[in-house]
């Protein structure tokens, strides 16, 4: 989705002048899949916030992106529990099946890889979750299904 | 929509719940939480509904979505009433029969009944399963009971009756010195008196004050106060605001992690209920007092969970930690007077001032009172979230509760209280599970996390995980914690990769205990534990990485060599063909071979052979 300052600008007055920057910047990510630039510098001017400032926080949390996402979003846990119970070895796989690292967007801007601490899901590690749908007690067998699957219906979209 | 202006108009309105209850309703209680949904609950729920409205049953039996019971090993768990028939591991497939038999019939389905492993017997009952009847549930009794999104089902179960009490009948300083006097001590791991916290933060002068639940569960392997927020949000609504008038705070935050969509969805909703019923917002139930919560989701970062760096996320700020003091019961979110409680510690009020501090006060130990959740994890039998008396052995909640280790594996060591607990070996197994046993032997209660590992477990790559995890989320902003966890992490990492070194053991624990003792807050001051109890305990396997270049679990990729046992290997060549960096190389029906130069130690080839055939040195 390309940015758009004017819808940007109602975002903000929405969320009235003392609301917090983190949730605009959530907000933001949420409809872009990541902090655009120009984004950034408009929450500055209009929150009054130096930009330097804005630029700390979306680096420091893990939730903001300054580079643009995948459509897809496929995050394997590593939490403890699925640490023990081999999530390496699922998340090895991805990297392998995607050809990207954690952190990283395919090519065809269809997929992004990437880790999270604990879903909370421990009792059914190792986990792996695609667009917010679960999956359960994975293994390397399963995750070449789920990619097949996803890369089947993402190939499908972008025929329409 | 009703708005219940008086003590008296809540207690009616319970009653006339409860009169229209019928306690022999034939209800399907289907477990909705996020276990069970990864699970494929939703589709199962679909189903059902579906299914029923075939039959033409829709209207003759309830279906209610229902919070996290725990047991989520053998989810998507049912629960059918009345006579409380539990069903686990119920799959589409199993709907059409459920209706038929169980429904319309009252047959009980073998397949899906409970199986004892150890006895063989067969259990039909919730009640009657051992994972249940082992615990003491108080803060999840209702989990897995009530439909979270229903008030009505939170009020009919003696919801907000502890509020009107509170309200009405105490006057603030005696709700605090009950809560002081049932000995109830912070239950997100430092185990403060909450009762002593409270009456701090009300002796602050200052006519704004703030309450807070800390709901920013980071610690991999605890997910205890999700399943609360999800399944009994209500509890903690209540709990704060009970704690908010006693403190004389007019504002509240749940600072929830952005990973539990279902749990602030929920809490969401209870706050609304809430609102709609008069039991939050201005002129509670009718007595004049005014107080609101807000929900602020986290946006990913584990250091937010001390409680100085939350507040400053919650001000929008970087959520890095301050030092302390001043605290925040004298000057915490915007320099005001701050109440900080974690989730349980907050759903455990309404059940202290309903039932008294002799109640809550008569299980547990001397110091540690009341009951403790732990979620049971990795290599256990009985996977899942358990609430048990405080003084409970490691032994009886491994074993009895938790149901042992599967696979006939020999048990290791519980690692306890996440990265910033400790591990227990199995030396220390009859240990009873309070704050300061378990300081004792090094480790903490923490949040609750319980990660039991077994032999195959490697305790140096444990430590290796834990820290990489901490390191990752150290803010930075103090030098010991920044530099030195990060040190920790490279002799760790070497040690892992067979490059470590005579005096490098040492070295950790020089350098361990002066992270602890001079980190800015709690991340950098307990991060060292799972380095400094393995090392206590397993010092052995460190050695046998540094001196002997063996990791004896056969874990670490830099110590193990993969090889194919040629009398075993039929030649179907599934390794060859998922090997991501074509190690394996061999003709069809032949003994293949994999090339120890080129391979990675992704494991693939180990995972995926059918026969047994790849041997790991």
């Amino acid at each position: 989705m390309d940015f758009e300052a004017r819808e940007l600008a109602e975002t903000i007055e929405q969320n009235g002048a003392d609301a917090s920057l983190i949730s605009i910047l959530e907000e933001i990510q949420g409809r872009y899949r990541y902090l655009p630039q120009e984004a950034m510098i408009l929450v500055s001017e209009r929150l009054g916030v130096p930009l330097s400032q804005v630029y700390s926080v979306a680096t420091f949390y893990h939730a903001f992106s300054l580079v643009p996402r995948g459509r897809h979003t496929i995050s394997v846990c590593t939490g403890t529990a699925c640490h023990v119970r081999g999530a390496v070895q699922v998340l090895n796989r991805l990297e392998t099946g995607l050809g990207v690292r954690p952190g990283e967007t395919t090519r065809d801007r269809q997929f992004t890889l990437e880790t999270v601490n604990c879903l909370g899901c421990c009792a059914l590690g190792p986990v792996v979750v695609l667009d917010g749908e679960y999956e359960g007690q994975m293994t390397t067998k399963k995750v070449d299904k789920l990619m097949k699957r996803s890369m089947h219906q993402a190939a499908g979209e972008s025929d329409d | 929509m009703i708005e219940l202006r008086s003590q008296r108009a809540l207690i009616d309105y319970r009653q006339r719940i409860q009169a229209t209850t019928d306690p022999q309703q034939r209800r399907i209680r289907v477990c909705d939480g996020t276990g069970c949904r990864a699970l494929g609950s939703r589709k199962v729920l679909a189903l059902l509904q579906e299914t029923l409205q075939e039959a033409g049953l829709a209207g003759e039996v309830e279906v209610v979505p229902t919070g996290c019971p725990g047991f989520c090993e053998l989810g998507p768990l049912f629960t059918i009433d009345p006579e409380q028939i539990a069903y686990n591991r119920v799959g589409v497939d199993d709907i059409p029969a459920i209706v038929a038999k169980t429904i319309a019939q009252g047959e009980i389905i073998d397949g899906l009944v409970f199986v004892d492993p150890v006895t063989g017997q067969t259990i039909i009952h919730d009640n009657d399963l051992p994972f249940y009847t082992k615990q003491m549930r108080r803060v999840l009794e209702l989990n897995g009971q009530i439909d979270p999104t229903s008030i009505e089902d939170y009020i009919a179960h003696g919801g907000y009756v502890a509020l009107g009490t509170a309200l009405y009948e105490m006057a603030p300083e005696h709700v605090i010195e009950e809560v002081k006097r049932s000995g109830l001590r912070g239950r997100g791991g430092a185990g403060f008196s909450t009762g002593t916290k409270w009456h701090l933060c009300r002796q602050s002068p200052g006519d704004v004050k703030y309450v807070i639940c800390n709901a920013d569960e980071g610690d991999p392997g605890a997910f205890m106060d999700r399943s609360i927020l999800e399944g009994n949000p209500h509890s903690v609504v209540e709990g704060m605001t009970i704690g908010a008038h006693a403190i004389g705070a007019t504002q509240g935050y749940v600072y929830i992690r952005n990973e539990y969509p279902l749990a602030v969805q929920n809490l969401r909703i209870a706050l609304q209920q809430a609102r709609e019923h008069g039991l939050l917002g201005d002129d509670i139930l009718g007595f004049g007092f005014d107080f609101d919560i807000e929900i602020r989701v986290g946006s990913g970062a584990f250091v937010c969970g001390e409680e100085t760096a939350l507040m400053a996320s919650i001000e929008g700020k970087i959520g890095e930690p301050r030092p302390r003091p001043p605290y925040p019961a004298q000057s915490g979110l915007w320099g005001k007077p701050t109440n900080i409680n974690n989730v349980k510690t907050w759903a455990n009020i309404p059940l202290i001032i309903r039932n008294g501090a002799d109640w809550f006060a008569s299980v547990g130990t001397e110091k540690s009172k009341g009951t403790m959740i732990f979620s049971l994890v990795g290599k256990i039998r009985n996977t899942g979230l358990v609430e048990v008396p405080m003084g409970i052995s490691l032994r009886e909640l491994i074993y009895d509760v938790g149901g042992g280790i599967p696979g006939g594996k020999g048990f290791k060591a519980a690692q306890i209280g996440g990265p910033s607990g400790g591990c227990i070996p199995k030396e220390h197994l009859d240990v009873p599970v309070d704050y300061e046993s378990l300081a004792a032997l090094g480790a903490i209660v923490g949040s609750g996390g319980l990660v039991v590992t077994d032999e195959d477990t490697c305790m140096v790559d444990l430590a290796r995980y834990f820290l990489k995890f901490t390191q990752e989320e150290s803010c930075g902003k103090c030098v010991p914690c920044r530099v030195g966890t990060r040190a920790m992490l490279e002799t760790l990492e070497r040690i892992c990769a067979g490059r470590g070194r005579e005096g490098d053991v040492e070295y950790l624990v020089e350098l361990g205990q002066e992270v602890k003792r001079s980190s800015l807050c709690a991340l950098g001051g307990t991060v060292p534990n799972p380095v400094l109890t393995t090392i206590r305990y397993f010092r052995d396997e460190y050695e046998a990485h540094v001196y002997d270049k063996k990791c004896p679990a056969k874990v670490c990729k830099g110590l193990i060599t993969y090889e194919v046992v040629a009398a075993s290997c039929t030649g179907c060549m599934v390794c060859a063909r998922n090997c991501p960096v074509g190690a394996i190389t061999g003709e069809k029906k032949q003994p293949h071979v994999i090339d120890p130069e080129v391979c990675t130690r992704c494991g693939v080839c180990h995972a995926l052979c059918n026969f047994d055939a790849i041997t790991v040195h």
